[in-house]
């Protein structure tokens, strides 16, 4: 331990000279942390029904640069992968993740010209393919949670990212996101990588003009199927 | 932290005549302004979230010893290392010694400030451990040997053609006779060039806007996606936070990023919010290996319980900057520190002290357009106010601002005499005056120079006063 760890701490306490009692300042801040207590939400998703929910995702989505197409069953995803690489003039190779709801996706029968292949990116992927944890409706927001059904380079790397969501999936704000992490997870633990991905990669800097695909993808596409 | 604060002055006057850095200027001063207004009137509770956003942080800070003792522990639960750093060196030394215990040859960067505030970039390379900046922004400024003039835009001062110039110059392994007349094609060439660059790299340094207590995790907020490339591809991940940069819970910090994006380049959220907790576990199929966090104080633990502690509410949107008629006016490399604009006066003479920067909190109108954009509600005029009091009581400000307020405080304290020159000089400068502009006056030239002075109406506020007042009685 780095000898100044303890001269850090010492100096904020003696500069703080809070007035409250060591016990009384431990127990707020424990307490604070165990109970995570939710502020302010905003009241754009209040009341809306799952409809409503997936209908303004799909507004923030777009708003955002991304593609939305909605599908009736996880079996129409092949195709629509094959489609979406085809309008887009893309060669039809895929990585995807290997996450449950991918790996029994009926490529050889629905879409039997598109390459796939599963696993991590190493940068030589040109397109891929992940689920997610949760859509927030607020801000067209995809929580991308990593671990061995979700590499993380599978969201930077491609040029093209692909996302399948259920419309289940589908949240109205960051803290149901959390909850249900927390559901899932337990307590206070997060995998190594949670990515909250809002459109594709842009850049503004280069006389504040906005361009697309600047060291991430360049398009995202936003599959929503149905429960 | 070293500066070139001093130079403030004669570095304004050179802006004021550098016609590229005007048109940059010029570019920028709109755009962020006005996209900054619309999402904040898309959400209609943006006003009470900024005063959520500034209690979690005074809660915080009043709790800061012990926040951070919490986020240690849970970087360490998973399998993360926090590395307590008093100051620069101290910082710097920690982040090398982790560099080559790894042999690191190149390191890749995501854009972070407090990189810049400790100087981390000229350090690794004198000891042969080569940073690359990724960040569009910050990639261009490393190429020109600059510093940062704007803490979200940090090439915010060049124009399209001087990039390009740039990267003819450095590029000159790709064809010469290439087209980069489209700003597309710069954006195309930066991302084929570090492409390799990220996959090569050791080690990844990224800075963080948070700290998550609850969950021992760090978050960037990006828009590239340089910074997640920096720190999921190397062997090592190094993220490099102030003290102040932890908050409770992710609730608190998902308040926050709603007011975060929106007062900063006017979206609703940043394309990428990364949440990292610790290294790649057993079953990841990637990642770093290793996870450190390097906690650096440099100054910031004096700040609290003083009548600057607020400034550590500060999130660097950079909205008080995009909103400063003097920052438009001379661009963010005037300022001659690492923190530039509204936030960067304030906390600069705090971290570099007072005696060095004492022209810095002079660099404001006061027009007050920096607290009414700041998300976090800080104070910053009246801080400015605090400094430059500090200044004038410790004899640092110029002979002759001293004189004049020495001279004005005379008058001020003899009402009667204050009004008999008043009226006086009202009446001398209407006769000086022709027409109803000034065009010259012995002394004054540094006003006259740029602009005319209005002749004075006739009467003092004074005297208007005291009319109205009549006129209300009758």
């Amino acid at each position: 331990m780095s000898s100044s760890r303890s001269a850090v701490l010492d100096k904020i306490k003696s500069s703080l000279k809070s007035e409250a009692s060591d016990q009384t300042r431990r127990e707020a801040v424990a307490a604070r942390i165990k109970k995570h207590d939710r502020n302010l939400i905003p009241n754009r998703t209040a009341g809306l029904d799952k409809g409503g929910l997936v209908d303004l995702l799909e507004t923030k989505l777009k708003a955002v640069d991304c593609s939305v197409q909605r599908l009736d069953t996880l079996d129409d995803v092949p195709a629509a992968v094959a489609e979406f690489l085809k309008n887009q003039n893309l060669p039809a190779t895929i990585r995807q993740a290997p996450h449950s709801s991918l790996t029994s996706l009926p490529w050889s029968e629905k879409a039997p010209m598109v390459e796939v292949s599963e696993g991590r990116s190493y940068g030589d992927d040109l397109n891929s393919l992940t689920a997610c944890h949760a859509a927030v409706a607020e801000t067209g927001t995809l929580m991308l949670e990593s671990g061995p059904e979700g590499p993380t380079t599978l969201n930077f790397l491609p040029d093209n990212h692909i996302v399948v969501l259920r419309e289940s999936q589908v949240i109205g704000t960051y803290e149901e996101g959390w909850d249900s992490l927390r559901e899932k997870r337990g307590p206070a633990d997060m995998p190594r990588a949670l990515n909250m991905i809002t459109g594709p990669s842009r850049t503004g800097d280069i006389e504040q003009t906005i361009f697309l695909g600047a060291h991430g993808p360049r398009s995202l596409h936003v599959l929503i199927v149905k429960d | 932290m070293e500066t070139q604060a001093q130079e403030f002055k004669s570095n304004a006057v050179e802006a004021l005549a550098n016609q590229p850095l005007q048109s940059a200027m010029g570019k920028m001063k709109k755009g962020f302004t006005e996209k900054r207004r619309i999402a904040a009137e898309g959400l209609e509770e943006f006003e009470q979230l900024r005063d959520q956003a500034r209690d979690i942080k005074n809660h915080t800070l009043d709790h800061l010893d012990l926040y951070l003792e919490a986020f240690e522990e849970k970087v360490k639960e998973n399998g993360g290392h926090v590395h307590w750093c008093a100051d620069g060196e101290e910082a710097r030394q920690t982040i090398l010694k982790i560099c080559r215990d790894l042999d690191a040859r190149t390191v890749t960067k995501g854009k972070s400030m407090i990189t810049e505030e400790i100087e981390l970039n000229d350090f690794l390379e004198k000891n042969d451990v080569e940073p690359v900046e990724t960040d569009l922004g910050e990639y261009i400024i490393q190429l020109r040997g600059e510093k940062p003039s704007h803490i979200i835009a940090p090439a915010v001062h060049l124009n399209q053609d001087q990039v390009e110039e740039d990267f003819r110059r450095v590029h000159t392994h790709l064809p010469e006779d290439r087209n980069l007349v489209e700003p597309r094609s710069l954006v195309n060439e930066a991302r084929q060039v570090l492409r390799q660059r990220y996959i090569d790299a050791d080690v990844g340094i990224t800075g963080a806007n948070f700290l998550i207590a609850e969950t021992g995790s760090s978050v960037i907020v990006t828009n590239e996606g340089n910074g997640d490339l920096t720190q999921t591809l190397p062997k090592a991940h190094i993220v490099v936070a102030s003290l102040e940069k932890v908050v409770p819970t992710l609730e608190d910090a998902s308040t926050i990023l709603r007011v975060l994006a929106r007062s900063a380049t006017g979206q609703e959220f940043s394309a990428y919010t990364t949440f990292s907790t610790g290294p790649k576990r057993a079953d990841d199929p990637d990642g770093p290996e290793e996870y450190h966090v390097v906690l650096l104080d440099n100054g910031r633990s004096s700040m609290l319980g003083t009548e600057f502690q607020e400034m550590l509410r500060c999130i660097r949107c950079g909205a008080c900057m995009n909103h400063c008629p003097v920052y438009h006016a001379v661009g963010g490399h005037a300022y001659g520190s690492t923190y530039v604009g509204p936030m960067g006066v304030v906390l600069t003479p705090a971290l570099a002290g007072i005696e060095e920067t004492g022209v810095l909190p002079n660099a404001s109108t006061f027009c007050g357009r920096c607290e009414a954009v700041c998300p976090m509600r800080i104070p910053l005029p009246k801080m400015m106010r605090h400094w430059r009091e500090k200044e004038f009581e410790k004899h640092l400000s110029p002979a002759a601002t001293r004189y004049g307020i020495g001279f004005w405080a005379f008058f001020a304290k003899r009402p009667k005499l204050y009004r008999w020159f008043v009226s006086t000089n009202l009446a001398l400068l209407k006769l000086w005056g022709k027409g109803d502009n000034i065009r010259f006056f012995p002394f004054k030239d540094g006003w006259t120079k740029h602009r005319d002075l209005p002749v004075p109406e006739g009467k003092s506020f004074q005297q208007l006063w005291k009319e109205k007042q009549k006129g209300a009685k009758s």
